[in-house]
C-alpha cells in the first residue's frame, strides 16, 4: 500500500549568550575543563534561587521574528520534575503552559511553509559520558539557555525533513542566536514520524527519533522509519509508540523506551521566577534588530548571482554578510540600524552593473576559491573588508589584474602577513599588475616584433594564418614578465601587423 | 538590645552569650555552637572600637541563626540527616546583611527537619525542648530560635516562616516573632521549603528591636527576584503622628499605607475574624484577645467584626500549594553533589532511592508523598490547580478586610504549647495547629506574633497582628500599643 509520511520536528536550539539562562557563569564552555563553567545556581546548592539572563529574551525574540512568529507579551516558567544526573536540581525550568514565542512559519527554499507551534526558553541539561561501570558529569552545559521549536506536522518527506532543519540552522544563524555549530550539539532535532494511508484522514501511529545533530541524519532516519513503519503496516502490525535512537553507523533506529510507560513531568509553575511581562515597545525594538535573513538575501542577490552559488553561499553567514556591505559601500548604503550581529535589512534589488559585476566576481571567488581551500573554516573567521574586496573587483574590471591574478590577490588577502592590505598593495607585492599603458605596451610590443625570431610568424599572421598571434601575443607577455594586458596586446599587434 | 561600645565589649556580650548556651545545653537548642568563630569576630570589633572606627548597628550583638540558613560557619543541616556534612561555600544575603552590621552568630538552631513541622520533634537532632515547661514542646518549626530568644540567650534569633514556623513558635515561648510581606527579605541562601510562601523573619524581645532588625535585612536583592523595592525604610513613621493616628484603609491591600494628618484614635480600627472565636480555640487565648480588644478600646481604637469565610479553605489549600513546591524544592537532594549519600547501592536509582529513604524524616516524606500526588498529570487540575485558586480567593479576603479596618487581631494557634510527642503520630493534629498561621503566607500579608501573658499553667499565651502588604514598620510599631501594661 502507498503511505503518507506525516512529520513533525522539535529543534533545540543553544543560544550564544554571554553567560546562562539562570546565573551569571560563562555560557561558552567550549575548550574549557569539564564542570569549571557551574555556579552554585547550576549545581543546585541549597537556597540557591534562579536568577534571569535578559539576553536570552531578547534572543528568543529574534529567533521568534526570524521564524515570522508572534512574541507573546506575557510568558511564564514552569518546572519539569525528572531525577537523572545530568538535573542537579531535579527538574528543568522549561515553559511549558505559556511560552514566549507564539505561532509562526518557516519557508524552505522550495518556497513550501512549515508552520511553527510555538517555540519556548529552557535550561539545557548537563552532559554524561558513560563507561562500563561509570558514568561521568559535566555540568558545565546546565542551564545554557535553549530555545525549543516545535513544528506542525507540516512535513511530509524526508527531503523536505532535511530542508526544514537546514533552513532553521540558517535562520538561527543569521539572527545571531547561535554558534549554529551541529558538530557540538549547539541544534539538536527530535523527529516525530508516522505513516497514513494515501487518501486516509486520520494520522498514525507516530515513533519519535530523538537527538539527531545533523540534516543529513534527520534525513536518513526519517527514510529508515518511513521504510520500517511501513513494512510493519504491510505485515498488517501496528507501529508501536516509542522512542527511538538513530545509529549513524549502522543506518538504523533504535528502541530506547516506550512511550505508554511514558514519564510523569509533574509540571509546576516556577515560583523563584516572576513572569515575563513584555511591553509592545519593547518587543518592537528588539524585533527591528532582526539582521538580514536568507530569503532577504535571496530577494537582493537572486537576480545577480546564480541560485546554485547563492544556496552555497547561504551556508556562510559571514560571507552573506561580506557580499550585503560590499553592495552597501558599491551602492553609497551605509549600515543604520544596531543588529546583534549580521547587517540590518534591506531588500532593494541591486541595480548598478558596476555592483553586479563586482558581487558576481567575488561570490564566485568565494564559491570556487576561498571554499576550496583546505583552511577556509579558518578563514571565514576572518574575511577581507568590503573595502578590500570591492578594490579588488574595481582592478579585475579595469582589466589590471588577470582572472589568475585577481584569485592569487584573493587568497593573498588571508594571509597573516598581508592582512589588512589594499588589493592593490598586495598586488604589487606580488607583481601581478597588468600593464595597460599603451605607450609602455607599444615600446615592449615593438622591442619583440624587431626580433629575429618573431619574423616568420609575422609574415605567416600577414598570409592569413589568424593562430599565430597567440605565439606573438605570448612573446609579449614573456618579455612582460606577465604584467602586460593581453587583450591590449593583441589589439595592438593587430592595429600593427595589418 | 547590647550592643557593644567603648563600654561594654563585643567580647563580653558574646561570652555572656555563649555561657548561656552552654548552661542551657539540655533544651537542645543548638545544632552548632560557634564558641571560636563568635569570640574572634568579637575581638575584631573590640579592637575596631578601641581604633575609634565606625562600627554597625548591630556591633557585637550575638544572635542565633536558624540552621536552615546558608553561612560558612558551622555545616548547613536544616536538622535534616541527608545534609550531614555540608558546609556551604557561600553566605545567605540576610546572613550577610545582619553580619555587616556586626551581629555575631553564636550558633545555629534546631528546626523540624527542612522546617517540615509544628513543634521540632521532627529534627533529626530530636527536639527541642520549650522555655517555659521542658516537657513542653518549642512550637516549630524554628523552635530552636524562638527558645534561645526567650530563655535570653541571645538579643535576636533568625528565623523562617512559611506557615506558621515564626509566629507559632514565638508564640509557645513568650517572645515577639514577625514574618514580614512575602518579598521583604531576601531568600537567597535560605534552605527553600515553599519559594511562594517561604518568609525571612525574626524572634526579638522588643517591637524596637524587631523594627532595627527588619531596617537592616529588608530590601531587593538581585540573587532572588522575588525581593520588593525596599520599601520598608521609606514607609511613614507610625509613633511620630500619635495621637493622630495613620489610616491603612482606602490605600489597598497592595501599596504602602498612606499616613494622613489630623486622624483620630478612633479612625484607626482593629478587626477581629469571627470565624476564629468559636470553642476551637483554647479559652484562656480568647480571653487574652478580648482582653488585648478592650486595651485598644481604651485607648480609643475602634474594634471591628470580620467575617472571612474563605479562611476555612486555607488549611487545605496551603496543605495543597506547599508539598508541591516542598517536593520541588527536595528534588535537588539526591546524594550526589553534598551532603548525605547512602552506601548501601549498586546502581543510580538504588542511590537516589536509598539516599532519600535514609536521608529524610517520616514528615519530610509524608509532605514529599502527598506533593507529588497533587501534581501528577491526572491530579493537577483538581488538586493544585484548584488550591490555586482557593489562594487567590484568600489574597482577595484579606484585600476586602483592610478596606474595612488597619489591621488584624487574631490568635497564632488554637492552643499554647502542648506536651512532647502529644501530635507526633497524628499529622492532621499538627496541621491543625497552623489553622490561623497559614493564611497570612498564602495571601502574602506581615503578621507579628506578640507576648499576651500566660496561662494557668503559666504557659505564654501569643496573638498575632495582621497587616496589608507593606505595611510591615507600621504593624511593628502598632505593636507597642499591646505591650503589657503600655
Amino acid at each position: 500500500m502507498k503511505y503518507v509520511p506525516t512529520i513533525g520536528i522539535e529543534c533545540h536550539v543553544q543560544l550564544c549568550t554571554k553567560t546562562k539562562l539562570f546565573s551569571e557563569v560563562d555560557n561558552d564552555a567550549r575548550g574549557k575543563e569539564p564542570n569549571s563553567c557551574v555556579s552554585p545556581v547550576d549545581y543546585a546548592l541549597p537556597g540557591m534561587l534562579p536568577r534571569l539572563n535578559g539576553a536570552a529574551i531578547r534572543y528568543a525574540i529574534l529567533a521568534g521574528r526570524a521564524m515570522n512568529c508572534e512574541i507573546n507579551a506575557f510568558s511564564r516558567f514552569d518546572r519539569k520534575h525528572y531525577f537523572y544526573p545530568d538535573s542537579p536540581k531535579g527538574y528543568q525550568i522549561t515553559q511549558f503552559y505559556q511560552p514566549i514565542i507564539g505561532p509562526g512559519f518557516v519557508e524552505l527554499p522550495s518556497g513550501t511553509k512549515i508552520r511553527i507551534n510555538h517555540a519556548h526558553l529552557e535550561g539545557d541539561a548537563g552532559k554524561l559520558t558513560h563507561f562500563d561501570s561509570y558514568s561521568l558529569v559535566d555540568l558545565n552545559r546546565v542551564d545554557t539557555p535553549l530555545i525549543e521549536i516545535v513544528s506542525e506536522p507540516d512535513i511530509h518527506s524526508a527531503h523536505d525533513a532535511h530542508d526544514y532543519c537546514k533552513e532553521l540552522w540558517r535562520l538561527m544563524c543569521y539572527a545571531g542566536v547561535t554558534y549554529g555549530d551541529l558538530y557540538n550539539g549547539n541544534m539538536r532535532f527530535d523527529v516525530n514520524v508516522s505513516l497514513a494511508p494515501e487518501g486516509s484522514s486520520e494520522l498514525g501511529t507516530r515513533a519519535e527519533v530523538k537527538n539527531l545533530n545533523s540534516f543529513r541524519s534527520v534525513e536518513r532516519a526519517v527514510e529508515y522509519e518511513i521504510s520500517r513503519q511501513s513494512k510493519i503496516l504491510d505485515d498488517g502490525s501496528k507501529v508501536i509508540q516509542e522512542t527511538l535512537g538513530w545509529n549513524d553507523a549502522t543506518g538504523k533506529t533504535t528502541g530506547q523506551r516506550s512511550k505508554e510507560e511514558a514519564k510523569d513531568y509533574r509540571y509546576m509553575p516556577e515560583p523563584d521566577l516572576p513572569p515575563i511581562n513584555l511591553s509592545a515597545e519593547f518587543i518592537a525594538e528588539e524585533s527591528a534588530k532582526l539582521p538580514m535573513m536568507p530569503n532577504d538575501y535571496r530577494e537582493k542577490f537572486g537576480g545577480v548571482i546564480k541560485d546554485d552559488i547563492l544556496e552555497i553561499l547561504l551556508d556562510y553567514p559571514a560571507l552573506m554578510t561580506t557580499l550585503q556591505q560590499l553592495e552597501q559601500s558599491l551602492s553609497g548604503h551605509a549600515s543604520a540600524r544596531p543588529v546583534v550581529t549580521g547587517e540590518p535589512r534591506s531588500s532593494s534589488v541591486v541595480t548598478s552593473g558596476r555592483s553586479q559585476k563586482a558581487l558576481v566576481l567575488v561570490a564566485n571567488l568565494f564559491a570556487s576559491v576561498l571554499l576550496a581551500e583546505e583552511k577556509s573554516a579558518e578563514y571565514l573567521n576572518d574575511l577581507p573588508t568590503a573595502a578590500q574586496l570591492s578594490d579588488l573587483a574595481e582592478m579585475n574590471e579595469k582589466k589590471e589584474l588577470s582572472s589568475t591574478a585577481t584569485k592569487e590577490v584573493f587568497l593573498k588577502m588571508f594571509d597573516p602577513g598581508m592582512r589588512g592590505k589594499d588589493a592593490r598593495t598586495i598586488a604589487k607585492e606580488l607583481g601581478v599588475v597588468q600593464e595597460n599603458d599603451l605607450g609602455a605596451l607599444e615600446a615592449i610590443v615593438d622591442a619583440v616584433l624587431a626580433k629575429p625570431e618573431t619574423q616568420k610568424a609575422q609574415e605567416d599572421f600577414r598570409n592569413g594564418e589568424e593562430k599565430v598571434i597567440g605565439f606573438l601575443v605570448g612573446q609579449v607577455m614573456k618579455e612582460s614578465h606577465g604584467k602586460a594586458n593581453p587583450s591590449a596586446v593583441q589589439e595592438i599587434l593587430r592595429k600593427k601587423l595589418s | 538590645m547590647k550592643i557593644a561600645n567603648s563600654k561594654v565589649s563585643a567580647v563580653r556580650l558574646v561570652e555572656d552569650a555563649l555561657k548561656k548556651a552552654h548552661e542551657f545545653e539540655d533544651y537542645n537548642i543548638f545544632t552548632f555552637l560557634n564558641d571560636e568563630g563568635a569570640l574572634k569576630k568579637a575581638r575584631e570589633i573590640d579592637e575596631k572600637i578601641a581604633r575609634g572606627e565606625k562600627v554597625g548597628k548591630l556591633a557585637g550583638v550575638p544572635y542565633a541563626l536558624k540552621d536552615n540558613f546558608l553561612s560558612p560557619e558551622g555545616e548547613t543541616t536544616a536538622s535534616a540527616h541527608i545534609l550531614q556534612g555540608f558546609t556551604s561555600p557561600i553566605t545567605a544575603t540576610a546572613v550577610k546583611k545582619l553580619e555587616d552590621e556586626g551581629a555575631i552568630m553564636i550558633g545555629r538552631t534546631n528546626l523540624d527537619a527542612f522546617a517540615h513541622g509544628s513543634s521540632t520533634e521532627n529534627s533529626y537532632f530530636g527536639p527541642t525542648l520549650n522555655s517555659h515547661d521542658k516537657a513542653r514542646v518549642a512550637g516549630g518549626s524554628s523552635g530552636g530560635s524562638a527558645v534561645a530568644v526567650a530563655l535570653d540567650i541571645v538579643e535576636f534569633a533568625t528565623g523562617t516562616d512559611t506557615g506558621g514556623s515564626i509566629r507559632q513558635p514565638a508564640s509557645f515561648n513568650g517572645v515577639y516573632g514577625f514574618k514580614p510581606t512575602y518579598g521583604c527579605i531576601s531568600r537567597y541562601g535560605v534552605v527553600a521549603m515553599a519559594s511562594s510562601t517561604d518568609c525571612v523573619g525574626f524572634f526579638t524581645k522588643t517591637p524596637d528591636d524587631m523594627d532595627l532588625l527588619m531596617s537592616i535585612a529588608n530590601g531587593k536583592d538581585s540573587k532572588d527576584l522575588t525581593t520588593l523595592d525596599d520599601y520598608y525604610n521609606s514607609q511613614s513613621d507610625f509613633s511620630r503622628l500619635a495621637p493622630s493616628r495613620p489610616s491603612l484603609r482606602g490605600s489597598g491591600a497592595h501599596s504602602a499605607p498612606v499616613v494622613a494628618d489630623g486622624l483620630e484614635k478612633s479612625d484607626l480600627r482593629i478587626g477581629i475574624i469571627k470565624e476564629f472565636d468559636n470553642d476551637s480555640v483554647d479559652s484562656e487565648i480568647r480571653k487574652a484577645l478580648k482582653e488585648k480588644c478592650k486595651l485598644l478600646e481604651s485607648k480609643g481604637y475602634e474594634i471591628v467584626e470580620l467575617d472571612m469565610p474563605a479562611l476555612k479553605y486555607a488549611l487545605a489549600a496551603y496543605y495543597i500549594i506547599v508539598p508541591a513546591e516542598i517536593t520541588s524544592n527536595l528534588s535537588r537532594y539526591d546524594g550526589v553533589r553534598y551532603g548525605f549519600r547512602s552506601e548501601n547501592s549498586s546502581d543510580l536509582n538504588g542511590l537516589y532511592a536509598n539516599t532519600r529513604d535514609e536521608g529524610f524524616m517520616p514528615e519530610n516524606k509524608r509532605r514529599i508523598m502527598i506533593g507529588n500526588f497533587v501534581l501528577s498529570s491526572g491530579f493537577y487540575d483538581a488538586y493544585f490547580l484548584k488550591a490555586a485558586k482557593v489562594r487567590t480567593l484568600i489574597v482577595k479576603e484579606y484585600e476586602n478586610a483592610f478596606s474595612k479596618c488597619d489591621f488584624i487581631l487574631t490568635p497564632v494557634s488554637p492552643n499554647p504549647a502542648f506536651k512532647l510527642g502529644e501530635k507526633v503520630d497524628d499529622p492532621v493534629a499538627m496541621y491543625l495547629e497552623d489553622l490561623m498561621s497559614v493564611s497570612l503566607n498564602l495571601a502574602g500579608v506581615p503578621g507579628l506574633a506578640i507576648p499576651a501573658g500566660k496561662n494557668s499553667d503559666g504557659l505564654p499565651i501569643g496573638l498575632q497582628i495582621v497587616g496589608p502588604r507593606r505595611s510591615d514598620k507600621n504593624l511593628i510599631e502598632f505593636a507597642n500599643e499591646l505591650k503589657e501594661g503600655a
